[in-house]
């Protein structure tokens, strides 16, 4: 028994020595994991089930985004492998995915995981291996750090400025604001806040009254009634569509009318306007940076017919009035753009520099006057919004299109 | 423990150790990912014994051990995070605090039995996550968003890759874990323990202090699943309330009662059962959707579900109970009726462990 013992480890130590210093053979190399002359591979993260799983339309767009460029004849040649799996919303699960995708499946890169909790939970591990994590679907302020975290590229305008952008308008348009702050409690939620915040300034004090949920609580409902009991007339909310969607209407059923600024991600007619109750949600104010569908003044737009189309022929399925479905098929677009200036060269390391060099580019879809620009030093791609009012059944953009400076 | 030929054992952990090492001739079979998983099967069936001997050994059932898994995660990961702790020191900490918490349960539920103990376990379970949770601790905690770690990093600059260490490092620590247990259960303690399992109030009567045993084999209880815990922190990188949820006390008892119960090789079975059927149910419920087009979200619990019914009516006594009972009936067939049974009567009983 011992002898075998002795004799494998030994010839097993001497393999590994001589095997580990073969590896630098192949330097020359115009692939990384995940990437071939065939196919390349991009893992993706979607919350389809869970609190959040309202936001599953964005994963279904994308993968028949993809399925209908491989239709097409591919990138360069090359077909799309993409791998979506469901991570509920739930950090832990995300990270378990994620661990999957790089390790096991080995993708080229990951683009558009959603959720700022989730992708907090994976920032880090991203970095340390070196896989690119391309326009992740969270416009947390932190995504665009290119000096401490340069594998992590951001793509919607930041939370933060939107914030400041909430605040400056209250400030300017309501008599008298006593404001009613409702927030979910994690990164996404405290973001807004200190963006709020900073824009109020000096009148930070008009906030009545500041409560959170948490992304696993049924409803918030003893939240919305605190706030009403402060006597705000401005409610601010920061929440994923299920909690905004529940928060209007239980406003509007106990008789409360205060202007309301909503958060853009959940400006979504489908997913949260509707649900809400079109009579509660008229004058509610949100920042937009995508066309919405079901704004009437796009109805001719080019961009938006092209996408009419293609969601009539590749994605019958989903709902031509949910805005997430513009999001997904725009930020689709600009990751194939990204593969496309790859050309052959389809490192991970060119990845990155090919979604870093974007000189005002007319991304499809997005409101006349924002256009996506990157550079090694700016990993924010879109950093303006226009104010849009709801009104009837959609949303009505109003004032000029704001551009904010890289931060 | 008296079941699994001791013989076996040296053998196993001496290819424990040396598989790893064959890495680079096998790139693809003992990939990275592939200890990884070995890994958290490794903690996972740290943490079965812990409930092991708990319920199997001791007879007190509960559900509450994802508590002690959860807290045993959160020490190791704020020492790490707020104090700069290295991963080793983490755990004797760890599996001290959870033995503390673990035995000051232990003396209310003195007064529990059965079903109310389950109970009382359960509320434990439930709350914990929420307390993880609570705003003001969320300085220490980092609230819903949990805390980020780094891996532990390979020592003595080894040859080895991070997911190569950090493998051999749950495995020490699952080796003397194991043996510590092996000792205690093969001596006076560990046969009180079953004693007050079996017949309690008989044990009571020959003079084994019952109270004494129960809540510290509470507090041991805990502070092994705790150990389990703190090593899982350092394996993912990453703690968060959310993933101590109740359901998490539910895995470690399905893999108590599928490996064995009362059996420290059970133990070892079920981690890697529980593992292995959470890591395939997403590929299983793609597969069910895209290959076999029927429309159901198969979850990690249906499977469990599905394979628990089956493993009870084919295996009761757990998967290393029925290969036992297997091996028992074969080694019967062969000496034929000449001999008569060559194992002896004690055996026969310990193999038809009561579950509780």
């Amino acid at each position: 028994m011992k002898k075998t013992n002795r004799r494998t480890f030994v010839a097993g130590v001497s393999a590994a020595t001589l095997l580990s210093g073969s590896r630098v053979a192949f330097a020359q190399k115009k692939y990384s994991d995940g990437a071939s002359d065939t196919e390349i591979k991009i893992g993706h993260t979607n919350p389809y089930s869970g609190p959040a799983s309202s936001y599953g339309v964005i994963g279904k767009t994308i993968q028949a985004y993809w399925k209908s460029v491989n239709e097409a004849g591919g990138i360069n040649g090359r077909k799309i492998n993409f791998i979506t799996l469901d991570d509920g919303y739930s950090p832990p699960k995300t990270v378990e995915c994620i661990r999957q995708l790089v390790e096991q499946d080995k993708v080229l890169c990951t683009f558009n995981t959603l959720g700022t909790p989730c992708n907090t939970a994976i920032h880090k591990y991203m970095n340390e291996k070196k896989v690119p994590m391309l326009y992740v679907a969270t416009g947390a302020s932190k995504w665009g750090d290119p000096k401490h975290f340069p594998w992590t590229m951001g793509f919607q305008p930041d939370y933060h400025t939107e914030g400041i952008i909430y605040a400056k308008h209250l400030l300017a348009n309501v008599k008298d604001p006593k404001i009613a702050v409702l927030m979910q409690n994690d990164d996404f939620g405290k973001d807004y806040w200190n963006g709020f915040k900073e824009g109020l300034g000096k009148e930070a004090g008009r906030v009545t009254k500041h409560v959170t949920y948490e992304t696993t609580d049924p409803t918030v409902d003893s939240q919305v009634i605190q706030l009403k009991d402060t006597g705000a007339n401005v409610f601010f909310v920061i929440a994923i569509p299920k909690f905004a969607a529940q928060a209007m209407r239980k406003a509007g059923d106990i008789g409360w009318k205060p202007a309301i600024y909503l958060n853009n991600v959940s400006s979504s007619v489908a997913s949260a306007m509707k649900p809400a109750g079109l009579d509660n949600v008229q004058g509610v104010i949100t920042a937009l940076y995508l066309m919405d569908p079901t704004d009437k003044q796009f109805d001719s737009h080019p961009d938006m017919k092209t996408w009419v189309d293609w969601m009539k022929k590749h994605n019958p399925d989903q709902s031509l009035q949910d805005a997430s479905n513009v999001f997904a098929y725009a930020v689709s677009t600009l990751m194939h753009e990204t593969l496309k200036k790859c050309g052959d060269d389809l490192t991970r390391e060119n990845v990155m520099k090919q979604a870093a060099n974007f000189q005002k580019y007319q991304l499809p879809l997005l409101l006349p006057g924002i256009t996506v620009s990157t550079s090694p030093t700016d990993f924010y791609p879109i950093q303006a919004v226009q104010l849009s009012r709801f009104k009837g059944e959609t949303w009505e953009l109003f004032g000029e299109v704001m551009h904010a400076e890289s931060t | 423990m008296s079941m699994f030929p001791k013989k076996w054992v040296l053998p196993l952990i001496v290819l424990a150790f040396v598989i790893p090492l064959l890495r680079p001739l096998m790139p693809d079979v003992i990939s990275n990912y592939r200890l990884f998983l070995v890994s958290t099967m490794i903690i996972a069936s740290i943490a079965v014994l812990g409930l092991n001997l708990l319920t199997g050994f001791n007879g007190q059932i509960s559900l509450g051990h994802s508590a002690f898994y959860a807290v045993g995660a959160y020490t190791s990961a704020i020492l790490m995070d707020k104090l700069d702790m290295p991963y080793y020191a983490t755990l004797p900490i760890a599996a001290a605090v959870c033995y503390v918490i673990g035995w000051l349960f232990g003396k209310p539920a003195l007064k529990l039995e059965g079903h109310y103990l389950a109970l009382a376990t359960f509320a434990l379970a439930l709350s914990v996550p929420q307390i993880l949770k609570y705003k003001w601790l969320e300085d220490l905690t980092g609230g819903v968003q949990g805390i980020v770690l780094s891996k532990p990093e390979v020592p003595f600059g080894l040859p080895l890759t991070d997911d190569q260490w950090l493998y051999y490092y749950c495995l020490i620590v699952m080796i003397i874990l194991y043996w510590a247990a092996n000792n205690m259960l093969n001596g006076r303690s560990g046969r009180a323990m079953m004693a007050i399992r079996d017949y309690a109030i008989a044990a009571d009567t020959m003079g084994i202090n019952t109270a004494r045993y129960k809540t510290v084999t509470f507090g041991i209880s805990a502070a092994y699943t705790g150990i389990a815990g703190a090593l899982s922190a350092s394996a993912i990188a990453f703690v968060a309330p959310d993933s101590f949820s109740f359901f998490l006390s539910i895995k470690f008892l399905i893999g108590l009662v599928v490996g064995g119960v009362g059996s420290l090789a059970g133990s070892v079975v079920g981690g890697i059962f529980y593992v292995l059927v959470d890591n395939s149910a997403q590929a299983l419920s793609l597969f069910v959707k895209n290959d076999l087009g029927v429309q159901f979200d198969l979850s990690a619990y249906t499977v469990f579900g599905i394979l628990l019914i089956a493993l009870m009516y084919m295996m009761p006594t757990g998967i290393v109970g029925g290969v036992y009972a297997i091996v028992q009936g074969l080694r019967r067939n062969r000496r034929g009726a000449t001999t008569g049974s060559a194992t002896s009567p004690v055996r026969d009983v310990a193999a038809n462990q009561q579950r509780p």
